[in-house]
């Protein structure tokens, strides 16, 4: 067996090898021990204990505000007239963007046949549901009235009143449904054969009959792994166009609108590409701290970060060609409002969000030119601290600077967001970072199955003809 | 065929709980170079009930083994198909269909076809997006649980869990199975074929000939837990078909009980304590002149309980009332009477079909030009300005009584004016009329 040392620089391309996907000694053995071992543990690291207990009591509060929020009313938000979206659709358009770089990892990658996706899908994905599951919270709590959300989705009614098809509104309530069902069922066919594992190896019987019953009898029958396979193969296709619609269909709720600055066409590819650039900076900002706590370093790598990171680079920089072109347009297309608004953006009284957005997502990317910054753990991590305070205030500024002043004066008006709005954004952090940390502690980090199937000396072995009946002795 | 499969005729009571059949047989394998040759050899020896079983999918060994391309791809596209049509439907039903050519439905199935911004009932551009996600949701539905049908999942008892080397399968070991139920399964002759396959290690899988059912607590748990889940049920039948006092129990107020005085209410600011005031001295209520007996013929239009033939003595019918009538005409009647009075205004001109058929809330405004409203005394004309007449409203609150008494003065000159006769235009009126007309003139 060939033996890959740990030390190896794997993001080095050398054409005479193939850069391993995995590093170390490991065996398929190995391999699912090291990542069975974070779950197995009887105790975790001392590290997740407090970050869990930060986190679960971040969500205990967002609980108890959003109890305050139903039983007083909107107006303990910043939200007025004109700004009647605040950060409650801020931070959904923020968390739906997270959720793509997951998507992309599984579906679009996998369509484009990069095995170095296998090392950090599953946790990619994970961080899609839990985000599509902190975004779909907010417009739910937004409509004023939360307990009548339901009116929302096409059910039959005495009133014979339906949704209004029309409406980019509803659209969204299609798309997020349909992106959040996918989501789950692509993750969860990931997750069959991994805790079909974790039952195997489990020491408990609680913990067997748990993880026996959602691995659904799974035995590796290579029968079943055909049509798995097919399933999987076409989850990925369907998920595809999906997380390309779902981002669009969000950026139609203001292009679709008439007001100066949302009104473009440029916003569904503008979004699309800002939210894979957001989320990559979240994969990243997971990716870095549970390899270095759950002893993952050989699985992700440094090649998996690179690549991660040169990502964030070619989307960070259509974003910025985006704010650019946006300008141009806002000129050549010589509408005042739309010369006012874009003006208003970079030099009015939110300029400050302005350039703290275009510095964040635009200008600090580019540093990722360099080999030994996207080689570098600290510098990678600061970057993608970076990216995502910097595609928040993208958000906010799209939704603040357009609404305080459209096209009649008179009607304008400044937003000032208040503590429950402050406070409910840092809860959606400890509400997604609660569901993170379970998920670390409780389910299979990495996909074994998959990353079995792109190991070194898996693809060695099956370059030299399979089929000779070898013995294994 | 295995012999102890042979006699499962005898009272499962009497068996002893740890008497065994064999349920099939295994090989195990430490790395997957022998397999497609093992499956290669299976394949040709005639096992149907078999299976090769790896801890990550082998490419091209389903097709050694002889497995069919699974039909999924076929469901999926049936369902995504299916999607579609249901999100066309879905929005052409509920978004551009008249309610009132479906009564025969009940209310909650029925489409609804309101009209936002004047754009059209159904505009296939925007319902794309909603046909779309619904095709990938139908279509994702129908692999995932396509798949987990077609392969049998879940299925969470298998003999094969039975055997302890079995489980490094999601591990790190491969094997090959064959189930004691292949028609052509035999002991010995497909262990020594399982031996010759190159694994390490042909085991036999034992399974007990009477398998455990489920366990006593366990199934009174689910009988509780089912008979419990009913109660919610019994409890909304129970209040459907009851009858209560007590006001329904409202979570959500939404504003619907607000605090303010009823008819019959105590309210401690007054002196007497009546939150319903009575009037104050001095004024009247409504519809209390008649009971007061005030001056009928000018507020009602009657004389001795007939209409009126003349106007109130109070009221001269001047040059200047006139002229106040031709106002508060032009105003109050001409929207829908139009200013000649011929019942083509404005509001009509915009129904010229009279409204939709079957729709008992149009009438066209009558003529006042018409034998009916010329024979009226004035004041029948008075009334139905006043109370209204079939449609149209009453104008009591909006007029001022002298003034609805000049608007009858105005509609008498009107009905006037449509049949003079040529000699009875004023001179001065003919001059300017013939100027405008010349055919006039040489009548």
């Amino acid at each position: 067996m060939a033996t890959i040392p740990l030390e190896i620089d794997n993001t080095q391309d050398d054409p005479r090898h193939r850069a391993p996907l995995v590093t170390g000694d490991h065996d398929l053995g190995t391999l699912t021990e090291t990542v069975s071992r974070v779950a197995e543990a009887p105790r975790a690291p001392l590290a997740w204990y407090v970050a869990f207990t930060i986190s679960a009591g971040l969500t205990i509060m967002l609980g108890g505000l959003i109890g305050y929020l139903i039983m007083t009313g909107v107006g303990v938000w910043g939200v007025n007239n004109p700004v009647a979206w605040g950060f409650a659709i801020i931070n959904f358009v923020f968390w739906v963007g997270i959720g793509h770089a997951g998507t992309l990892i599984s579906a679009i990658l996998f369509l484009f046949r990069q095995h170095w996706r296998t090392g950090i899908n599953r946790f990619a994905e994970a961080m899609t549901i839990f985000a599509v599951i902190c975004a779909g919270m907010f417009p739910g709590i937004h409509v004023g009235r939360a307990w009548l959300a339901y009116w929302m989705f096409p059910l039959p009614n005495q009133m014979a009143m339906w949704p209004q098809f029309r409406s980019p509104l509803l659209w969204d309530v299609f798309a997020v449904g349909t992106y959040f069902t996918v989501s789950l069922l692509f993750w969860y066919v990931g997750l069959i054969p991994d805790l079909a594992t974790f039952r195997d190896r489990a020491k408990t019987r609680v913990k067997q009959i748990v993880y026996g019953i959602f691995a659904l009898g799974w035995n590796g029958s290579m029968r079943h792994w055909h049509r798995y396979e097919r399933a999987y193969l076409i989850l990925a296709a369907l998920a595809t166009p999906l997380v390309l619609s779902v981002h669009s269909v969000v950026s139609f709720d203001f292009a679709v609108a008439q007001l100066p600055g949302w009104h473009t066409t440029i916003f569904p590819p503008y979004f699309v590409a800002g939210a894979i650039f957001s989320g990559f900076g979240m994969v990243v900002t997971l990716a870095v701290p549970a390899r270095e706590l759950f002893g993952l370093k050989h699985i992700i790598t440094m090649r998996h970060l690179d690549n991660m990171n040169k990502i964030i680079l070619a989307t960070g920089s259509i974003v910025g060609y985006a704010y650019s072109i946006e300008f141009f347009i806002a000129w050549y297309g010589a509408i005042p409002e739309e010369r006012f608004a874009f003006i208003s953006r970079a030099f009015g009284p939110y300029a400050w969000a302005y350039w703290i957005m275009f510095s964040c997502n635009a200008f600090v990317p580019q540093l990722f030119w360099f080999r030994k910054i996207r080689t570098s753990i600290p510098a990678m991590f600061i970057i993608s601290l970076l990216v995502n305070v910097g595609m928040w205030f993208e958000r906010y500024v799209i939704v603040v600077t357009s609404l305080s002043s459209d096209f009649l004066p008179s009607s304008w008006g400044p937003y000032v967001p208040t503590w429950v709005d402050a406070a409910m954004l840092v809860g959606s952090f400890g509400l997604f970072f609660t569901f993170f940390l379970l998920f670390c502690r409780y389910l299979p980090m990495v996909a074994m199955a998959e990353v079995k199937a792109v190991m070194p000396h898996t693809l060695k072995r099956s370059a030299h003809g399979d089929g000779h009946a070898g013995g294994a002795a | 065929m295995s012999q102890t499969v042979a006699a499962p005729s005898a009272p499962a009571r009497t068996r002893s709980d740890s008497e065994t059949r064999l349920a099939g047989m295994l090989v195990s394998f430490e790395e997957p170079g022998p397999l497609m040759g093992a499956a290669a050899r299976m394949k040709e020896a005639g096992y149907t009930r078999w299976d090769v079983h790896t801890p990550y999918p082998i490419h091209g060994l389903d097709t050694a083994m002889g497995v069919r391309p699974t039909i999924l791809p076929w469901i999926v596209f049936v369902a995504g198909l299916t999607g579609a049509l249901s999100g066309i439907f879905l929005q052409y039903w509920t978004n551009a269909t008249d309610a009132r050519n479906f009564t025969f439905l009940p209310t909650n199935l029925q489409g609804y076809d309101y009209l936002i911004s004047g754009k059209p009932f159904y505009s296939f551009p925007a319902n794309i997006p909603v046909i779309f996600e619904l095709t990938v949701l139908f279509s994702a539905l129908a692999a995932v649980f396509g798949m987990l049908a077609l392969n049998g999942l879940p299925t969470f008892h298998r003999s094969l869990f039975r055997s302890r080397a079995f489980q490094r399968v999601t591990d790190d070991h491969f094997f090959v199975s064959v189930d004691a139920s292949d028609p052509i399964f035999d002991e010995s002759t497909t262990g020594g074929l399982l031996a010759e396959l190159g694994g390490s290690d042909v085991m036999r899988v034992e399974e007990p000939v009477v398998q455990p059912g489920m366990p006593r607590w366990l199934m009174a748990a689910g009988v509780i837990f089912a008979c419990v889940t009913l109660i919610p049920l019994v409890v909304i039948a129970k209040a459907r078909v009851s009858k209560s006092t007590e006001p329904r129990i409202h979570i959500w107020q939404d504003m619907d009980n607000q605090p303010r005085y009823k008819g019959q209410m105590q309210n401690a600011a007054f002196a007497d304590e009546r939150a319903m005031r009575p009037t104050v001295v001095g004024t009247v209520a409504r519809g209390d002149l008649d009971a007061l007996g005030t001056d009928r013929h000018r507020l009602e239009g009657l004389v001795d309980d007939q209409w009126a033939t003349v106007f109130p003595e109070s009221l001269r019918v001047t040059s200047a009332f006139m002229e106040r009538g031709r106002r508060q005409f032009g105003i109050f009647c001409a929207p829908c009477h139009g200013l000649d009075g011929r019942g083509n205004g404005a509001v009509p001109a915009r129904n010229p079909d009279g409204g939709r058929e079957g729709w008992a809330g149009w009438v066209q405004p009558t003529s006042l030009h018409d034998q009916s409203v010329r024979d009226r005394a004035v004041g029948h004309l008075f009334n139905s300005i006043t109370n209204g007449i079939r449609t149209m409203p009453p104008y009591r609150d909006q007029i001022e009584p002298d003034d609805r008494w000049a608007i009858v003065a105005y509609i008498r000159a009107l009905q006037k004016a449509s049949q003079a006769d040529w000699n009875e235009v004023p001179a001065a009126a003919r001059q300017e009329l013939e100027r405008r007309s010349g055919k006039r003139g040489n009548d």
